[in-house]
């Protein structure tokens, strides 16, 4: 079959970017994936949105996201709740070096008009009263941060996507991407054929094996980042939690469960989305140094998921100088969802050619082509 | 009986009607259906709602049950309080 553009990955990146691209007009959308909507990282993921970054780029897509999330329901006139909810991130200082860091992120995130602010001991106590006082010494705090259920947000797209005629096919793996001549000529799948000469990697943690079909080498790679969840409370905290030295985050869902993750240092890039008993054992301890309370919870499941991480942490949304119709939304490096509603706008622009609403440099792949110094995002568990 | 009466899923409290409206929006497997309606995500971890859904499923798709692929388990298989895993991490060394 014909298609104007094939999108490779339907999580939230390709929802969003298939939404965005039939909203300005574009039509004969197809968007592939080899399993179900937000069987990637998507579904897999924290559920948090923070606008607490310590590089511009991130600010400015977690900024504006935010504030796509506040109307999304209406917007895309979606019949069920996305669980969205603003009660706020608490980052907590733990060394004075972190705090100096954290300051100056604060002077960048109000530059750019978020809402964040330092917060002494006391303050942060008054906010999240169960935090043992003697695991940090001082914190960060934005109001307008908070939660949203990924798998109903994506659905959201998904079905305003579908509205405007965008066309979903699921369990179909792409195989290859064929060209003549340097120009993109088809996708192929398992079970079909897609004649088209634009494609977008919006492939997560398989962004690099797609651009490589096109003999594009990609610098993302994937990495298993575990989480867990606990039985559901009645409500007792308000913020996300979280700590980067400490390597924690962890936040109590409207649907009353805490989810909380970390990073197991050293791990290699790969596929795997296994579960271990290391993550649980330092899961564990470092939730009851920071929240001795929710010791008391039981673990119900837990899981992993790919952080498809680009050198400097932050999205690549670019289109390719070396392969016209080749375009990426990829490498969002653990945040994608989070960002999914800027990626989807910035892209279909760059792809019809519209002005840009943000500029768009940041999130260029020839930045690590440059020989530029690259400012590496340190805001991340 | 009614279906909305017919509860499926225990932990989230989820009806027949429930998962009967999806499988008429086209989720057809217990994933995808898992991620809308949170039935498997409770502390039986799909334990009573597996079977009963996949069955439902092989009737909507007029299929054997066999055939309807079985949901993802995973750790823990019984809920384990934080601190006790804790204490169990800590007494190891």
């Amino acid at each position: 079959m014909n298609a104007d553009v094939v999108i490779i990955g339907s999580g939230i990146s390709g929802a969003s970017i298939a939404y965005n691209l039939a909203l300005r007009g574009l039509k004969n959308i197809v968007v592939i994936d080899k399993s179900y909507p937000t069987s990637g990282s998507t579904g897999r993921c924290g559920a948090g949105v923070r606008q607490q970054w310590g590089t511009k780029g991130n600010c400015i897509m977690a900024k504006h996201s935010i504030e796509f999330f506040e109307t999304a329901q209406k917007t895309l006139d979606y019949h069920e709740d996305i669980e969205f909810k603003q009660e706020g991130y608490l980052i907590l200082a733990t060394t004075i070096e972190e705090e100096k860091e954290f300051a100056e992120n604060i002077l960048l995130q109000n530059s750019l008009n978020i809402p964040a602010r330092q917060l002494t001991k006391e303050e942060a106590l008054a906010i999240v009263p169960h935090l043992n006082p003697d695991a940090f010494i001082s914190a960060t705090f934005c109001p307008t941060d908070g939660h949203l259920n990924p798998f109903k947000m994506t659905d959201a797209y998904y079905q305003a996507a579908k509205k405007q005629g965008v066309l979903f096919r699921f369990f179909e793996e792409v195989t290859a991407i064929e060209r003549y001549n340097g120009k993109i000529q088809a996708v192929i799948t398992q079970c079909d054929r897609y004649d088209t000469s634009v494609v977008v990697n919006a492939a997560g943690g398989f962004a690099r094996e797609i651009a490589e079909m096109v003999g594009v080498d990609l610098p993302v790679y994937p990495e298993n980042h575990e989480i867990l969840v606990t039985e559901p409370v009645a409500k007792m905290q308000g913020p996300m939690v979280m700590s980067f030295s400490k390597n924690i985050y962890c936040q109590q869902v409207p649907h009353g469960s805490f989810l909380m993750g970390r990073t197991t240092p050293g791990q290699p890039s790969n596929h795997d989305i296994g579960s271990s008993w290391q993550f649980l054992d330092e899961m564990a301890k470092t939730v009851c140094d920071i929240l001795p309370k929710i010791g008391e919870l039981r673990v119900i499941r837990q899981w992993g998921g790919s952080y498809a991480v680009s050198p400097d942490h932050q999205p690549i949304i670019s289109s390719v100088k070396q392969q016209a119709g080749f375009y990426l939304a990829c490498g969002f490096s653990g945040h994608g969802f989070m960002f999914a509603p800027m990626t989807g706008i910035l892209l279909s622009e760059i792809m019809l050619d519209l002005p840009p609403t943000l500029d768009v440099s940041e999130y260029d792949l020839d930045r690590f082509t440059q020989n530029q110094k690259i400012v590496k995002e340190k805001s991340v568990v | 009986m009614n279906k909305k009466d017919i509860i499926l899923c225990r932990c989230e409290d989820v009806s027949l009607a429930d998962v009967e409206r999806l499988l008429h929006e086209g989720y057809h497997t217990y994933e995808e259906i898992k991620r809308q309606l949170r039935v498997g995500m409770g502390p039986c971890q799909g334990q009573i709602c597996g079977d009963l859904i996949r069955r439902e499923i092989a009737r909507y798709l007029k299929e054997n049950i066999e055939s309807i692929p079985t949901h993802k388990t995973r750790p823990l298989t019984i809920g384990v309080k934080i601190k006790s895993i804790k204490d169990g991490a800590d007494h190891e060394r």
